[in-house]
């Protein structure tokens, strides 16, 4: 839950598993039930987690379920909103300076700390400091080193300063807020992980912490002075079970209200029978992961383009989403993530076509010499590769498998080879070591995407792990880096996603669907492009419906 | 004895070090370090961040140099704080997780014992007959039963279908508003089905212990001069045979001792039990060395301390090994 706020921060990352994203609405199954009645505070709303959270400082951790826990406790400056936008939290509004180069945030006066403290620019002043510090552990501080100063013009106002314009200037106040009064002294010692503040946190969020047993569940508490209103769902236990059978079991006993993904087989079959549909309302959109086949460039079979797109003539995108995800999923032309401002529809595609595919491979000099089945170059040296993909992540086993059958329909030998997630990014991803790969990356709400595609980034260390390297995509990322108009921002990432589809430094294969179900005494869900969850402090359950007695 | 006992004491010490320095150097050796999992494969993570975790959990010293810094503080029982982001002390991440697993093997051992030896003993009085094929056939059944599968089954029959009892979870989520016996039966409902499982499987290794080692005693000369008494079979079974039955099975129960520190990971895994299997695999795959190393040096020590009790009731039943002892000592 409140996904929203992690996604935010959380952006691109390699998803070694299954990712849970939730955006953009294609259709609900539900049995409509009887009118609802009105909102109505109280009951306990029960969610499954395969993962135990591993703090209760979000900005310190990494983890999918840290950030869903601390997006209740905590809030940003901004969020986003339905729609993927950027949208007021605690600051009622921003402004940019002319060259892009201030921002200031006006905050809201009627925000407290869980503790009754007010919240004011002096937090968010601290919040930067704190991130800085060369002594904090955060992961991920980037968007807080960019900027050049941050000062609090008076307790509401905060002005934030930047060397050069920085176009995700806003999205970095979307973090966590921390507590001045709170963690001073630990942000200055560098001992933020040790602090109360990491196991009785205080934030200004929904939802305040009641309490945290490692391994068996977090609570927390409906946060009656919450500035956008007291939640209506007055009690949130968040439930670990580690395996995914088990959270299966306890949803159709009815023992958990919300589970952030069906699987597809749970979603077609396992769960249409109508106690399950009386019982819950299942959701569908497209998720913001893509899943791909990666070349390396560096590969000097792929560095010829018609090799790579000799490859994306010979796969089926179609066939790939039916086999493996059960349909469950939106075909991918390109790294934009559909429905966001940046993505555009309008790029080269690739449609399955094996003879095609072998005309471009004989056009590259392979052809099959001598009658085998296998296509050889010019010495007779035989095109053959190994397909790696990391263990434990059924679907790429699956998509490298018909890979592997299609490829040879033109004349490719592949083998597969399936690695542990550590031992596969240490020994084949960082030293660029592979030929092909299958693997999923995410994407964030704003289209910036200079890690990715830029060729500075191709070090072991960084993340164009494909090796790809094009002047103009250099060019229209540092522009659309460097601009904080989203005009003309539009017209940079089109021409990215435009190029990439030409260039195919990845076969995009798609964007998996999420498959949410929620308890069906839960109202106030409301589908929209950003999932369901960013209005979670609406969602209600009819007094009549309430299961459980809570606070 | 004391001597004996005394000197397998100092034998220890060396080889928990060692084992302790073997186990070091294994979990460094894996691929990927506590920061891969720490700061993940994410464009926006800062590399800098990295290197300050790195200095701070002293990982870029070389592993003997970290051993012997470890060994230090683990002498004095600090283990240290978990490399995770709650940072808490790798002692008090243990001691939360310990009572649970704790409590739920040692049931579990009870009711294997307590249902073992009579069946063992059973099939062992009757062998051949259909009771002993009876007991032979479900022995191997639950020999070749995968656990969470038959977790599964028993999940879906008696939590989704019958309802009448929780799937996973050791207290309902009401617990504190329920009133006492309320709470207890509650508690209980939620320990059937882990507690069948987990004994299903131990009890048909344990009962054929129980069989085959009072089949070898029952043919001793003495039990037939039992018999020869004119004692009536109840007798001789109960009080010349089983009690030598036994001792072997001692010495096993013995050697299981580690396993009730151990957990399983796969039942507390599928039933959402926050025991140390749990936090065993999960400290393994997040490379979190200090828990890992908490967590080996008491599974060790208790095996040693296992093995050696194991030793010394072998020593107190069976002259031979306490002659072999006393010869060692000579020599």
């Amino acid at each position: 839950m409140a996904t929203r706020r992690a996604r935010v921060r959380a952006l691109l990352v390699w998803a070694a598993g299954l990712a849970t994203a939730c955006n953009g609405p294609i259709e609900s199954r539900t049995d409509e039930s009887v009118a609802a009645g009105p909102p109505a505070y109280g009951d306990t709303f029960i969610q499954a987690s395969i993962g135990d959270i591993g703090g209760l400082i979000p900005s310190l951790t990494s983890d999918q379920s840290s950030h869903e826990v601390g997006g209740l406790i905590y809030d940003g400056l901004v969020k986003q909103d339905k729609d993927l936008n950027l949208a007021p939290a605690m600051a009622q509004s921003w402004t940019y300076s002319p060259n892009c180069l201030e921002l200031t945030f006006k905050l809201r006066h009627d925000v407290k700390w869980h503790d009754d403290y007010p919240f004011t620019a002096d937090d968010v002043v601290f919040t930067y400091e704190a991130m800085i510090n060369p002594k904090t552990p955060a992961p991920f501080k980037e968007g807080f080193l960019l900027v050049k100063e941050a000062k609090a013009l008076d307790p509401y106002t905060v002005q934030i300063r930047y060397d050069k314009p920085y176009a995700r200037a806003v999205e970095t106040w979307s973090s966590t807020m921390l507590p001045k009064h709170l963690l001073q002294s630990f942000a200055d010692a560098g001992t933020m992980r040790e602090s109360p503040q990491n196991s009785q946190p205080v934030g200004t969020g929904p939802y305040r912490f009641q309490e945290w047993k490692p391994g068996e569940k977090v609570v927390l508490l409906a946060n009656p002075d919450y500035y956008e209103g007291r939640p209506y769902l007055s009690r949130i236990v968040y439930r670990v079970i580690p395996s995914q059978a088990t959270i299966f079991l306890e949803l159709k006993a009815n023992g958990v209200d919300y589970v952030s993904s069906l699987t597809g087989i749970q979603y077609k079959r396992q769960t249409e029978y109508p106690a399950f549909r009386k019982a819950y309302h299942k959701f569908r959109y497209p998720g913001g992961d893509y899943t791909f086949l990666g070349f390396n460039l560096k590969d000097p079979r792929f560095a010829d383009p018609r090799v790579r797109q000799a490859f994306a003539h010979a796969i089926d995108k179609r066939e790939l989403i039916d086999g493996v995800r059960l349909g469950l999923a939106t075909e991918a032309n390109g790294p934009m993530r559909p429905g966001t401002w940046a993505y555009t529809d309008d790029v080269k595609r690739y449609e399955y076509d094996p003879a095609k595919a072998k005309a471009l491979l004989a056009e590259a000099g392979w052809k099959d010499r001598d009658g085998d089945g296998v296509v050889k170059d010019r010495d007779g040296k035989p095109f053959t590769l190994t397909i790696r993909t990391n263990q434990g992540n059924d679907e790429r086993k699956k998509i490298a498998e018909i890979v592997q059958q299609r490829l040879k329909e033109i004349g490719i030998q592949a083998d597969i080879q399936l690695i542990e997630w550590a031992a596969f990014i240490k020994e084949f991803i960082k030293p660029r070591r592979f030929e092909v790969v299958v693997l999923g990356l995410g994407t964030g709400s704003d289209p910036d995407q200079y890690v990715v595609w830029h060729s500075s980034q191709r070090g072991p260390d960084q993340m164009n792990r494909t090796g790809y390297a094009n002047e103009e995509v250099d060019r229209l990322l540092e522009a659309g880096r460097a601009s904080c108009v989203q005009k003309e921002r539009v017209h940079y990432y089109r021409r990215i996603q435009e190029i990439l589809a030409e260039d195919l430094p990845m076969i995009f294969l798609f964007y998996r669907d999420s498959l949410p179900a929620v308890a069906a005494r839960i109202h106030g869900v409301n589908p929209a492009p950003a999932g369901i969850l960013y209005n979670f402090e609406k969602w209600y359950v009819p007094k009549a419906q309430q299961r459980y007695t809570s606070g | 004895m004391a001597l004996f006992a005394l000197r397998r004491l100092l034998l220890s010490i060396p080889l928990l070090i060692g084992i302790t320095f073997v186990s070091y150097v294994v979990i460094s050796l894996a691929p990927g370090g506590p920061l891969d999992f720490l700061t993940p494969e994410d464009p926006n993570a800062s590399p800098e961040v990295k290197e300050r975790l790195v200095k701070e959990f002293g990982l870029d010293r070389p592993i003997h140099v970290q051993y012997w810094h470890w060994l230090k503080r683990a002498v004095r029982l600090d283990f240290g704080r978990s490399f995770l982001p709650d940072g808490r002390p790798v002692l008090s991440k243990i001691g939360e997780r310990l009572p649970v697993t704790l409590f739920l093997n040692i049931i579990e051992l009870a009711i294997i014992v307590g249902l073992a030896v009579p069946i063992g003993v059973l099939s062992a009085t009757r062998q051949h007959s259909l009771y002993d094929k009876i007991t032979t056939v479900f022995v191997f059944v639950g020999f070749a039963t995968p656990d969470f599968w038959l977790a599964l089954l028993l999940m879906i029959l008696f939590g989704v279908q019958l309802g009448w009892l929780p799937i996973s979870g050791l207290r309902s989520l009401n617990w504190e508003y329920l009133t006492f016996w309320q709470q207890q039966w509650d508690f209980f409902s939620h320990l059937v089905l882990p507690i069948v499982v987990a004994t299903f499987g131990g009890l048909a290794g344990f009962s054929r212990y129980m069989r085959q080692s009072m089949l070898e005693v029952v043919r001793q000369d003495y039990v037939q001069t039992a018999r020869a008494k004119g004692l009536t079979e109840r007798v001789v079974i109960s009080k010349h045979a089983l009690r030598n039955a036994l001792l072997p099975v001692v010495t096993i129960l013995a050697l299981a001792l580690p396993g009730l520190i151990g957990g399983s990971v796969i039942i507390e895994s599928i039933f959402a039990i926050p025991g140390m299997g749990q936090l065993m695999v999960q400290s393994v795959f997040s490379r979190d060395y200090p828990v890992v190393m908490g967590n080996l040096v008491i599974v060790a020590s208790l095996t040693l301390v296992a093995n050696l009790v194991a030793d010394i009731t072998y020593g107190l039943v069976d002259p031979r090994i306490r002659f072999g002892g006393r010869r060692g000592r000579r020599s």
